[in-house]
């Protein structure tokens, strides 16, 4: 059994950290009852790091239910937090903590037996999270260099409330560009709009349409935390991308994906490792009877830009590699039936033309039979970087709030241009494969050899 | 004689133990499909070529090799619970931490390192048999650990081993894919298993997913249909067969036997495999077969490249000899005339002696530089396999898969022209030249065979 490490950053990634714990330790809590998979329980989530500039959050978990999980040996913690500032994450905290971090993440990596993957989950519109997070993520490299670095960053939406997030955001980018094996973009107004989708057919009150509570993917009922917070509903659909991500290295399944064969599949050029996630379905009915309609409905649904869960349309863009990792009973004629029905409408890169990476794992999320992860190199993510750059030269060419950085010691003009180019560049790179969409491609001629 | 199976990887760890499962319970049945000493006989060979008695047990002669723990448990517990055999304890080696679907890693990282332990489990196996008639391995070309590891085993095995006889299963995987760089690591793995093994023993998932749909009519196929339809096969191509005429006496040598007929330039190692009849066993209490219809049905698959005995094209013809060679082929390809080196045909069941393969002598379906006598060999075995009355099967050296190799060839190849995913191997040490290379080597075979 692979393990892999949990690294949390900031407020943000915290409070996602602390959700998927909860729900991770619900799943196997039910799978245990049937008192089937007891090995995959221990093995996988011992390993977790928190790191936070201030204490409030990291406080919270300790002193709430899943205080029994963590102990002091997994957080780095300090006062007086961040400020929003990028620069005062990464080039502060970052040298300061970073022996105290080497330290826990080891001490972790000591624990197990054959360590996979490191999971970064933390938010690119703050100052730790970003700042921190970025730095910690380099660092990753530099002491573990064979082990995968899978980033979950929550990107800032438009109407952010942090108004330096554009700057934020981009430095931070340049690091994940750099030093991560793979980014799953996560975006808060998609978020909120599938949380919507989801009341709204909680509260339709068709009898024909009554879902099961603990089954949508919001929900954090039958957990080990008690009440619900604010965010928790948005928190929860990121942990159940993580877990539904990790499920093939926990449980068994007739066609296994280790998480390094998602970094493998899916990034066919090192810098072009920005991946786009959707999961179905939302919510389970209470009818019990899952007809085979619902199954194809579930991978339909997997590409409507409904269930993305960053802004971005993935179907109408240029598909570069595409993994679906499908949980509970669906077997594999169900799978390339469905893959041969959706083919004709997704476009693929001419060189990948059947881009597919699949797996099967027997053992379903809690309240539902089934359930699909599609996970998407397209460059719809294309749009979604404009726009940040557009926001970020708006800030930078008033050279607003800049001083705030460039008091930091270590911080340059030359640090925010460097970043935008590697922005700039990266976008340029998904605009010239997107370019290749609609030309007619021949077969690259063969090697000729002597008859 | 024994044969030792080394399963590499999910598919082929999967695959084998369904391999197992298949062979022991046909033993078992021998005697009582085919009473006295024939029966008797097949069951004794057949137990001693793939499994050790010990202690009232039957062991398989087996070494179950997989990157990371989960199908082996479930392979070993699978056995277990069958009562009828088992893994042997400390036959399996295991690590934690699989290839990502990287052949190079399979081959430079996780080979060289655990060659030592892989390569003692193996000699222990060998050592176990009184005398060694070959060994098998068994694993899929699209992944990780099967392809990459179990290429550099296959090294190993030979430079150990350099008289004994090497037969590669691979499977294929799906055209419509299941790992994006299959196509990949299934040239990297021919290219090389090229240089070692004796023999490749090719299957197909789509050519299986599809005799599962319309031959055995199931509804939902799962990977367990599909690795017990090729374990079928692989059986009745395994199992003890005469190959002498003298039924009874089964060939101490079937590897040996089947290398010498069907290998006979190392240049054609291909192999593929039909059987005939395939049905659920619920329509197979209602059907009855003649062998001449049987061979006819096999003769026009092999002959028109198709591979189940439902929409055989029977426009396809074999061309009739005398012609210039240069017409010859193109009249051949534009009908898709199937030409082949060399075949095996084991007939298996009840009154074997009465069939006639004489139609699978015909020149035609020959190359020119081997004559049919050589080149068409029968084995022929009295008792009736896992269930059919009658059964046929052809292993076969011929162009049946030069469309499927050209099909890989040309999509790795496209996807190379765009260096895409290539960083993914160099970074575990195989290089762009290694690539042109393993390109360089496929691209001969498929001259090859296409100039037949």
């Amino acid at each position: 059994m692979t393990q892999s490490i949990i690294v949390q950053v900031g407020q943000c990634g915290n409070q996602v950290g602390c959700r998927f714990w909860d729900l991770a330790l619900r799943e196997h809590a039910h799978i245990n009852t049937k008192g089937v998979y007891d090995e995959a329980l221990s093995s996988f989530f011992r390993n977790a790091v928190l790191i936070d500039m201030e204490e409030g959050v990291v406080n919270e978990i300790l002193q709430g239910p899943l205080r029994d999980v963590f102990d002091s040996t997994q957080l780095v913690t300090d006062v007086s937090g961040s400020g929003n500032n990028w620069a005062v994450g990464h080039k502060v905290y970052g040298p300061a903590c970073r022996d105290h971090v080497v330290e826990k993440v080891r001490r972790a990596a000591e624990h197990c037996d054959s360590l996979q993957c490191f999971f970064l989950i933390h938010s690119m519109g703050g100052g730790t999270g970003s700042g921190l997070g970025t730095h910690v993520l380099s660092l990753l490299e530099d002491e573990f260099p064979e082990v995968c670095r899978i980033v979950t960053s929550v990107y800032p939406s438009a109407e952010d409330d942090v108004i330096t997030s554009p700057y934020n955001s981009v430095l931070a980018m340049r690091e994940l560009t750099e030093h991560a094996d793979c980014v799953l973009p996560v975006e808060n107004q998609s978020l909120v709009d599938i949380i919507n989708k989801i009341q709204q057919m909680a509260h339709s009150g068709k009898p024909s349409q009554v879902i099961r509570k603990e089954s949508t993917l919001i929900s954090g009922r039958g957990g080990v935390g008690g009440t619900e917070k604010p965010f928790d509903a948005m928190n929860n659909i990121i942990a159940n991308l993580l877990l539904n991500l990790t499920s093939s290295a926990r449980f068994e399944g007739s066609l296994n994906m280790d998480l390094n064969e998602i970094a493998m599949n899916l990034v066919p050029f090192p810098r072009l490792h920005y991946l786009v996630s959707s999961l179905t379905p939302l919510y389970t009915l209470a009818d019990v009877n899952i007809p085979v309609r619902r199954l194809d409905q579930m991978f339909t649904d997997a590409f409507s830009k409904d269930h993305q869960l960053i802004q971005a349309d993935p179907k109408h863009s240029l598909y570069l590699a595409c993994a679906l990792v499908v949980r509970g009973n669906v077997q594999v004629s169900d799978l390339r039936r469905n893959i041969e029905r959706l083919k004709p409408s997704l476009s693929f890169v001419s060189w990948n033309q059947e881009g597919w990476k699949t797996s099967l794992c027997s053992v379903p999320p809690v309240g539902h039979s089934h359930s699909l992860l599609a996970l998407a190199n397209n460059t719809c993510v294309k749009p979604t970087f404009t726009e940040l750059r557009d926001r970020f030269m708006k800030l930078y060419r008033k050279k607003a709030h800049l001083h705030h950085y460039l008091h930091v010691g270590g911080m340059e003009h030359a640090c925010f241009s460097e970043a935008v180019t590697s922005l700039s560049s990266l976008i340029e790179e998904y605009d010239q494969l997107e370019s290749t969409k609609s030309l007619l491609w021949s077969d690259a001629p063969r090697l000729q050899v002597a008859t | 004689m024994s044969i030792v199976t080394v399963q590499l990887g999910q598919c082929g760890n999967q695959v084998g133990q369904e391999l197992f499962s298949v062979l022991i319970s046909d033993s078992l049945e021998a005697q009582r499909q085919c009473r006295g000493e024939p029966g008797r006989a097949y069951r004794d060979c057949s137990l001693e070529r793939f499994f050790r008695e010990h202690n009232e047990a039957s062991y398989a002669r087996a070494v179950l090799v997989d990157m990371e723990p989960k199908v082996i448990t479930h392979a070993v517990a699978t056995a277990a619970k069958s009562s009828t055999w088992k893994y042997e304890d400390g036959s399996y080696f295991c690590q934690k931490q699989g290839s990502g679907n990287n052949w190079a890693n399979g081959f430079c990282v996780h080979g060289p390192r655990h060659e030592e332990a892989v390569s003692d489990l193996i000699r222990r196996q060998v050592e176990r048999c009184d005398r060694l008639a070959g060994i098998l391995t068994m694993m899929s070309v699209a992944g990780g650990t099967g392809s990459g590891m179990g290429t550099y085993i296959t090294q190993c095995l030979r430079d150990s081993y350099p008289h004994s006889f090497i037969l590669n299963q691979l499977t294929w995987p799906y055209g419509t894919g299941e790992v994006i760089v299959q196509n990949y690591n299934s040239v990297l793995t021919l290219s090389h298993l090229y240089q070692w093994s004796d023999a490749i023993l090719v299957h197909e998932n789509d050519t299986v997913h599809k005799i599962c749909a319309k031959l055995m009519n199931i509804k939902h196929i799962s990977f367990c249909d599909v690795n017990k339809i090729i374990a079928h096969q692989l059986g009745s191509m395994l199992q003890p067969a005469d190959t002498v005429g003298t039924l009874g006496h089964y060939t101490r040598n079937p590897v040996g036997e089947l290398l010498k007929n069907l290998v006979c330039h190392s240049e054609y190692k291909l192999l593929s495999l039909s059987t005939i009849p395939q049905m659920s066993s619920s329509s197979l209490a209602y059907s009855s077969f003649t062998w001449p219809g049987l061979l006819k049905h096999l003769r026009q698959m092999l002959v028109a490249n198709a591979r189940m005995e439902e929409g055989i094209d029977w426009q396809v013809r074999v061309p009739l000899n005398g012609q210039p060679a240069l017409e010859r082929m193109a009249e051949k390809t534009k009908q898709g005339f199937n030409k082949s080196l060399a075949n095996v045909l084991i007939l298996r069941g009840k009154d074997v002696s009465g069939a006639d393969p004489e139609a699978f002598l015909h020149p035609g379906l020959y190359s020119s530089w081997l004559p049919a006598g050589t080149a068409f060999s029968t084995w022929r075995s009295p008792v009736p396999f896992n269930g059919y009355e009658k059964s046929a099967t052809l292993v076969s050296n011929s162009q049946s898969l030069l469309k499927p190799l050209d099909n890989i060839v040309g999509k790795a190849w496209n996807m190379f022209a765009s260096k895409a995913y290539v960083h993914q191997y160099t970074k575990f040490g195989i290089s762009e030249e290694d690539f042109l290379d393993s390109f360089t080597a496929l691209e001969q075979v498929i001259s090859s065979y296409r100039h037949l």
